[in-house]
């Protein structure tokens, strides 16, 4: 009686070791980036080439720092909610063209709108190593320092800015 | 002159192979972050390639394996080390084989210890017809 109890227990130590590893997503590696200063770049933008900009330009206010490619699929999905954001007022967004190519981007632009208060254009994806990208779509909450508070991983859904991101940037206009 | 060429042109194909080589050592260290269980030797993703790159350029331009990585942990965090290093977020990570392997020595052993028969106790009469049969 005693022995199976044991195995019982064991047993159901290891099933609840297995639910929490199968629900955990691999893909969601904690950045750590998260509480240090964003990474400088000088980057021209995607609409102007002759023009640069710098995160530095940025400080003071809190935005978001969205990195997105017209070869990404995800991209595409979460351009509806990344557009709703930027439009909201809440924060204006900042466009990171990734690894992209002027002549498909652009037209990509003028076919599902856009969004971004201004965009650069980081064509070796340099900056984006920088920032640690390697999952297209990535979002970055900056605060008025210029600190990261927040990356997400992937599309944007509604469900993610209603929860984590929304709150956080009241949070941090509101300091 | 034509000595220095010389000794360029044996030495440069040397130095180039020997950053090779590093680098190749250092990829297989490192986890690609597209396809996490490949190495950055293995990974065929654009990411891989720019970060082969990187190391490529980095070694060249003198850093040292210890610098290279720290690059990258500082970006990718912890996760790009095949070999994570000793942190109190990781020791379960290190402990747990041998945690394991103790817990199942354990187990063994009040496996064996339980199976062990008691040495049968023989009555004076029991011996008596014992010893008549072994006569």
């Amino acid at each position: 009686m005693k022995r199976l109890g044991w195995t019982l227990a064991v047993f159901v130590a290891l099933v609840a070791l297995l639910a929490i590893g199968l629900r955990l997503n691999p893909r969601e590696v904690p950045s750590p980036l998260i509480g240090k200063p964003a990474p400088a770049f000088e980057l021209p933008l995607l609409m102007m080439p002759d023009k640069r900009f710098s995160e530095r330009e940025m400080l003071g206010q809190v935005w978001l720092l969205n990195v997105w490619a017209s070869w990404c699929p995800p991209c595409l999905v979460e351009h509806p909610v990344v557009t709703r954001i930027a439009q909201s007022g809440l924060v204006p967004v900042v466009g990171l063209n990734y690894k992209d190519a002027r002549e498909e981007a652009l037209p990509w632009l003028a076919r599902n709108g856009n969004p971004y208060r201004l965009i650069v254009y980081d064509a070796d994806g340099r900056i984006g190593i920088d920032y640690g990208v390697y999952g297209v779509p990535e979002t970055y909450v900056i605060d008025r320092q210029g600190v990261i508070r927040y990356k997400h991983i992937g599309p944007l859904t509604a469900d993610v800015v209603q929860q984590k991101v929304e709150p956080l940037v009241k949070q941090l206009v509101a300091q | 002159m034509r000595h220095a060429l010389l000794v360029l042109l044996v030495a440069l194909p040397c130095w180039a192979q020997d950053i090779e080589q590093r680098a190749m050592a250092l990829e297989r260290e490192l986890r690609c972050l597209v396809c996490q269980n490949q190495t950055l030797a293995e990974s065929n993703a654009p990411l891989a390639m720019d970060l082969r790159n990187q190391i490529r350029e980095q070694l060249a331009a003198g850093k040292s394996e210890r610098e290279v990585v720290d690059y990258l942990v500082a970006r990718y965090g912890d996760f790009v080390r095949y070999r994570p290093p000793l942190r109190a977020s990781t020791a379960l990570l290190w402990a747990g084989p041998f945690v394991f392997l103790i817990g199942g020595f354990y187990v063994l052993a009040r496996f064996l210890r339980r199976r062990r028969v008691p040495r049968p106790q023989l009555t004076s009469a029991e011996r008596e017809r014992a010893a008549k049969l072994l006569e």
